[in-house]
Formats: structure tokens, C-alpha cells, sequence
């Protein structure tokens, strides 16, 4: 036992180290690009903030702003520490296009909207997926045959596409939900009875829309998954020794099961970017719609902001899915206990 | 080579995702060589025009005065244009009375439109402004009044009389439309058909989304070649080379996994600027930002053959690592990067069309793409009043793309690995 624990303590400070690490470089990577950039960034950046304004005052102080913000005339290592200092600090500046308020504020308030929606619906949706792939696999023929390519055909309607096909059915022709926003525009966000019935009312579609395109893609891959499996020679050894046929499913699920969690470790990030998208559809106030704002409003602070905390978010959820992952595939404790 | 063919002809899969994406390219190809419009002319005055044939009001008017070019059609115009002046709460209305007042049975009466006909010859029949009513408070009583003289308007005769001003400045009849005058449409010259209606720039939206789909498959190759590329470099270096280069070649790659590209995307997007985010630039950025499959399975693979016979034979023969890489690995693996390729070449459509969404898109006035009609669609709810032929068809046809390109992908899974296979 003391063996096993100290196996699972190697595979987890490994993982941990490399999260870590692959934190510093993203953070990195958000503070120099932008920066790599051919040409003088700064007026770059600036040139698209001050478009369309004519007062020469005005301009003179986006630049101003933009060359204080960004130390331009130091170098390039003492503003990165500079930039860290204030992240650390939780300062990511001032809003340009929400002017006063602050960056760190914005995306404070967004960004529970985006993990109290996209955290559940993707759950769900793997969790539903999987299941449907796994029976069409061990059913095969009739409900295989009509779920097979319903799915395939889901899981290649991009996400935005489904949150527009399901709010022009569901909340333009039959009202069933509203169009949107996250509550009503009549409300005050508090914890009171109607405020959280008409944030349920909201939640709605686009939860839908999420689930629905999550599931598509899991289903396919459980499903190949799955039939793989059942060809295998342990299934029919199983089968020939005459276990019965439920405890075979249940090995087989266990080990498609293991392949679609790195699976989904893997594809996180596209999925979370997907569904930030589908949030612009229904006007959900999260980080997809702020997104959308800050780049409309050329606002780069906020951008930068929204970037971060998006790769934070899906590192994070990367990083409990492998330690999850752990927990469950006993061929990790075995291969870091050797 | 030959052999692969013919069984990728065989995959059923293979053969209706191959079918859907030439018919796509083939469309792309052909309607432009047959309808030579500007996809970009902003045709309509007003926004969102719904789908159908548009014909020149003052040729119809022209037309229906020139004897030989107007028809007498013995059909009863009446309850056509009844039904589309009289709304649905009139009819019921109409019915209630009927039915309380009238004598009429419950529902013999519907406010149907092909049965407005009927309804309104009961009417004339049975409605009496006489009628005592009971129940009906004066209000009401007045409003049927104002119903049935509205109707009795419709029903009369309607001529129609056209005429111009003569050369003392008083009106002149010219002519006189009956009822019963129809023209063909085939003999209108200034017509024009909207098959998807028009966009919120008055642009025909068909022209358009034909454009729209050849510049994003155009993305998504050019998108493919850059991330196959990249891919397939790496993939073999890695996997060939082994030790301190493979290890720190998969960390990259591994890194580029976990981080978001959505995000790197944006931020190289933004950094770039307006002016030099062409199509060509936003296809080659989403190349290097989706690299890291092809990379994986390339170094899988040329690892599980890096120690294969024929490989040592070649080594010992002396021949040099672009020779050995080139005949003795790249054959092998071909397989491999094709699939990556298509399947880059549907992430890369996607990733556009997210990336204009967020309106990150190649900023071009010249040409469409389906991102960017999406993004103008929802930016002027036309999915909020209704006009589903501004962004209805663009899903549909990234996801048909899509779909058929992963249905390609997949029959070839199932050729190359034998374990797949139904």
C-alpha cells in the first residue's frame, strides 16, 4: 500500500510541475505575442483604439495610456516583471472601452457565468455521450444504425450554429425561452426567488446548445471506442469462460472509458472555445460575450484579460481531469510504481 | 496504392463524405462560370429581402396595358387577396359571430386561408347589423359594423386606372387593370431572383455564399498545408532523431495541446492588425495554431518503424536521412497525414468562422467568407426578426462540409485500421 501511495505521489508532483510550468509559458506566451508582432505594437494597438476619434488630444493620451501601460521604454524583461508584479496584484488595468472600470472587475463578474454554464453542460454532455456511445456499440444493428450518423451529422454542426438553430426554434417561433442575455433585463442580479427563476429561464438554451454538440463528438469516438473493445481477445475469453454478459459491458466500458478522458483532456480546449462562442449567440453575459465587446471596442487590456483567464480555466479543468484520470487507470500506478 | 482505392471506394462512409465535398467544390467551381454576378454588389435598397422572384412593378403595370402581352384568366381573384387583407383575428371574429348569432354550426367555419372564401359568403348571408345581439356589448356591435362595410369594399369590382399627367398638368387616363388581367413573368424584362433573399448589405445571398464557401475551403487548405507541414517536420524529427530532441519537440507539442490555440489565435489576430489580416494571413495564422495533432501521430508512427527492417537496410546501405526518411518512412505514413490533412482542413473552416464571429475575421471588403456572413447576420439579428436565409444556410453548409470531410476521415480509419472495420 505505502508502495502504491508513493507511485501515486511521483505521478501527481510530475503533473503538477508540468502545469505549472505550462502556466508560466502561457502567461509568457499572452505578454509576448501581441508584443512579437512586425512593427511598433504599441501603435499598432493604439492606432486601432484611437480609430474614428479626431480630437489630436484624445489620441495623444490613448498613446500615452497604451506606452505607460505596456513600459515601452524599458526593457523588455523589466516590463515583463512589471506586467507580472501588477497580475499578481490582480491590476490588469483599466478598461478602455468600460472606462473607469477596472479589468479585473469585468472579467470577475463574467466569469462565473461562463463556469456555472459551460462546466455543467459539458459534463453532461460527455457523460450523456458516452453512455449513448457505449449502448450503440454493444446494440450495433437498428439503434447503431440510426444514431450513428444522427450524431456524426451533430457533432459537425459547429457550436454557434446549434445555439442559433436551437434559439430560432425554441425562443423565437415558440417562445418557450427567452432570446437573451442571463436574466432579465428588468431584474437586479440578488439572491432573490424571481431573479433566480429567470437566470434558470435563461440557462437554458445555450446549456442545451453545449450539451447537444458535446454529446454528438463523444458518442462517435465512445462508440469506436467501445467496438474495438468488444473485438477484443479478453471480451471473448470472457465470453468463452461464460461470464455474463452485463459484467462484460462493464469491462469494456471501464477501458473505452480511459482513451475518451484523455480525450477530453485533450479536445478541452476546443470545446471551451466553441462554446464561448455559442455564449455571443444568446448575449450570455460571460467571458465569450466580454470577449466579443473588448475586441469591438478595441480594448486590449480586456482582451488580454479574457485570453488569460480562459487559458487558466481550461488548464485548470486539463489538470483535474489527469489527476481524475489517475485515480481510475490502475496502469498509472503500476508504471510509476516500478 | 491501387489496392487502397479500391477498398476506399468500398467504405461506403468514404464514398458519401467524398460525393457530398466534390458536389460542394464542384458547386463552387460551376456557379461562378455560369452566374457572373458580383458576390459583393449591394443589389438591395433595404435589408434582409425574404427569398423569391422580384419583378419590376412599372413593367407589370406596362405590360398588363399592351393587349398581346396581358392574359384574361377566369379565376376568382377575390379571396387571395381577401385572405391577405383580412387578419386572423377578423376571422375569428367573423366565425364567433356566425356561430352565436348566426346559426351556424360550431366548426363548419376556419380561418383558414383556403377557406376564406366560404367564411365570407356565410358572412354576406347570414350577418344582419339588425340583429339584437344579446351579449354584445355596443363597442363590439359597432366594430362588426365596420367589419362587414369593410368587407363589402373588398368584394366590390376592383379596376384599377392608370394614368399619367398630360400636358396641361391634369391627370389623364391612359388604362384600366381588371381583376382578371394577368401578365407572365416570363415577359417582365427587369426581374431578379433572391434564392436565399438578401443579406443585411442587400447582397444576393446565394452569389454570396457561393464565394463565401470557395475562399473558406481556400482557408481551410491553405490552413491544412500549413499545419501539415509544421506537422509532419516536427513528427519526423522527433520521432526519428529520439532522445533530447523528441523530448523537448513533445514538450512543445504537448504544451501547444493544453493551451488553448482558440486563445493564441485571438491574440495574434488582434496583434496583427486590421489592415494585414487578409484571408491568405488568418489562414496561415490558424495553420500554425493547429499543428500539434499531426505532430502526435506523425512521431508515433515513424517511431513504431524507425527500427523496421527495411529502415536498417537502408541505414546500412549508407544512405543519407532525407533519402531514408523519404522513401522508407514517408510512404508508410501517408495515411496518416492525409487524415490529419482533412481533418485540418474542417477545423480550420470552423476556427475561421469562430474567429470572424468574434470579428477577428480576415478584414477584407473584397471578398466573403462564411464567418463573416454569420457574423453579420447575428450582428443585425437576423436571427432574432426572423430572416433565417441570412445565416440558416452558412451552418448548414459548414456543417455539411464538416460533416462529410470526418465521414472521409472515417471510412479511411476503417480502411487503414483493419481493427475498426464493421
Amino acid at each position: 500500500m505505502d508502495y502504491v501511495l508513493k507511485g501515486y505521489k511521483k505521478y501527481y508532483v510530475n503533473k503538477l510541475i508540468w502545469y505549472l510550468l505550462t502556466f508560466i509559458v502561457a502567461v509568457v506566451l499572452n505578454f509576448v505575442l501581441p508584443r512579437m508582432m512586425p512593427g511598433n505594437p504599441v501603435s499598432t494597438i493604439a492606432a486601432q483604439t484611437t480609430q474614428g476619434m479626431t480630437d489630436a488630444t484624445a489620441i495623444q493620451k490613448v498613446y500615452a495610456e497604451y506606452a505607460e501601460a505596456f513600459g515601452i521604454n524599458k526593457p523588455m524583461y523589466k516590463q515583463f516583471f512589471m506586467w507580472v508584479r501588477n497580475l499578481l496584484r490582480g491590476d490588469m488595468g483599466v478598461s478602455f472601452s468600460q472606462y473607469p472600470r477596472k479589468v479585473s472587475d469585468i472579467v470577475s463578474s463574467s466569469i462565473w457565468w461562463t463556469i456555472a454554464l459551460q462546466l455543467p453542460a459539458i459534463i453532461v454532455g460527455w457523460l450523456l455521450g458516452n453512455i449513448l456511445g457505449a449502448v450503440a456499440a454493444y446494440m450495433r444493428k437498428g439503434f447503431d444504425k440510426v444514431i450513428l450518423p444522427v450524431f456524426l451529422f451533430i457533432s459537425n454542426i459547429p457550436a454557434f450554429g446549434m445555439a442559433v438553430v436551437l434559439l430560432t426554434i425554441f425562443a423565437v417561433k415558440l417562445h418557450w425561452a427567452p432570446t437573451s442575455g442571463g436574466y432579465g433585463f428588468d431584474l437586479i442580479p440578488n439572491f432573490s426567488l424571481p431573479f433566480i427563476l429567470s437566470v434558470l429561464d435563461h440557462y437554458k438554451l445555450p446549456f442545451l446548445s453545449i450539451v447537444l454538440v458535446t454529446i454528438g463528438g463523444q458518442a462517435i469516438g465512445m462508440r469506436s471506442m467501445s467496438i474495438y473493445e468488444l473485438n477484443a481477445d479478453y471480451v471473448k475469453y470472457s465470453r468463452f469462460l461464460g461470464i455474463k454478459d452485463s459484467k462484460i459491458v462493464k469491462y469494456v466500458f471501464r477501458n473505452a472509458m480511459l482513451p475518451q478522458i484523455t480525450g477530453l483532456a485533450m479536445s478541452l480546449g476546443t470545446m471551451v472555445g466553441g462554446a464561448l462562442v455559442a455564449e455571443i449567440v444568446f448575449s450570455y453575459p460571460g467571458i465569450g460575450t466580454t470577449l466579443l465587446s473588448a475586441i469591438t471596442g478595441r480594448d486590449y487590456p480586456l482582451i488580454s484579460a479574457c485570453t488569460l483567464i480562459i487559458t487558466i480555466m481550461v488548464l485548470l479543468a486539463n489538470l483535474f481531469v489527469e489527476l481524475l484520470y489517475a485515480l481510475i487507470d490502475p496502469r498509472i500506478k503500476a508504471a510509476q510504481s516500478d | 496504392m491501387g489496392n487502397t482505392l479500391k477498398q476506399l471506394r468500398r467504405s461506403p462512409q468514404f464514398m458519401i463524405g467524398f460525393v457530398i465535398f466534390i458536389t460542394v467544390l464542384a458547386l463552387v467551381i460551376i456557379y461562378p462560370l455560369i452566374v457572373a454576378a458580383d458576390p459583393l454588389e449591394m443589389v438591395g435598397q433595404g435589408i434582409f429581402y425574404k427569398p423569391g422572384t422580384y419583378i419590376s412593378v412599372a413593367d407589370t403595370v406596362t405590360q398588363s396595358m399592351v393587349s398581346e402581352k396581358s392574359y384574361i384568366l377566369n379565376i376568382d381573384t377575390s379571396a387571395n387577396r381577401l385572405s391577405s387583407r383580412i387578419s386572423v383575428e377578423d376571422r375569428k371574429a367573423m366565425i364567433d359571430w356566425l356561430e352565436k348569432y348566426g346559426g351556424v354550426e360550431e366548426g363548419t367555419l376556419s380561418t383558414a386561408d383556403d377557406e376564406v372564401g366560404k367564411l365570407i359568403d356565410t358572412w354576406c348571408e347570414k350577418y344582419d347589423a339588425s340583429n339584437p345581439q344579446k351579449g354584445l356589448i355596443a363597442a363590439r356591435k359597432k366594430y362588426y359594423v365596420r367589419l362587414d362595410s369593410s368587407l363589402k369594399e373588398l368584394l366590390k369590382s376592383q379596376d384599377i386606372i392608370i394614368s399619367e399627367y398630360g400636358e396641361d398638368g391634369e391627370l389623364e387616363k391612359r388604362g384600366k387593370v381588371a381583376d382578371n388581367i394577368y401578365v407572365n413573368v416570363k415577359d417582365i424584362p427587369n426581374q431578379r431572383t433572391f434564392l436565399l433573399g438578401t443579406d443585411n448589405f442587400g447582397r444576393d445571398v446565394l452569389t454570396e455564399l457561393i464565394y463565401a464557401t470557395r475562399t473558406s475551403l481556400l482557408i481551410g487548405f491553405i490552413a491544412g498545408i500549413v499545419a501539415t507541414g509544421i506537422g509532419l517536420f516536427f513528427g519526423l524529427l522527433a520521432g526519428f532523431l529520439g532522445g533530447f530532441a523528441d523530448d523537448f519537440i513533445m514538450f512543445v507539442t504537448n504544451l501547444f495541446t493544453v493551451v488553448p490555440s482558440f486563445v493564441i489565435l485571438i491574440l495574434i489576430s488582434y496583434s496583427v492588425g486590421q489592415e494585414a489580416r487578409g484571408v491568405f494571413m488568418v489562414a496561415v495564422i490558424i495553420g500554425l495554431t493547429s499543428w500539434t495533432w499531426t505532430t502526435r501521430s506523425v512521431r508515433s508512427q515513424v517511431i513504431s518503424l524507425r527500427n523496421r527492417d527495411h529502415v536498417n537496410m537502408s541505414k546500412l546501405s549508407g544512405h543519407g536521412l532525407f533519402r531514408i526518411i523519404l522513401v522508407d518512412i514517408l510512404p508508410y505514413i501517408a495515411s496518416y497525414v492525409v487524415m490529419a490533412f482533412i481533418l485540418q482542413i474542417s477545423s480550420g473552416i470552423l476556427a475561421e468562422a469562430q474567429l470572424s464571429m468574434l470579428g477577428l475575421g480576415p478584414a477584407t471588403t473584397k471578398t466573403a467568407t462564411l464567418g463573416l456572413m454569420m457574423n453579420w447576420a447575428l450582428t443585425y439579428t437576423a436571427h432574432l426578426n426572423g430572416s433565417w436565409w441570412a445565416y440558416f444556410p452558412v451552418i448548414l453548409v459548414i456543417a455539411l462540409i464538416s460533416f462529410s470531410l470526418n465521414l472521409m476521415n472515417t471510412g479511411m480509419d476503417q480502411v487503414f485500421n483493419p481493427t475498426l472495420r464493421d
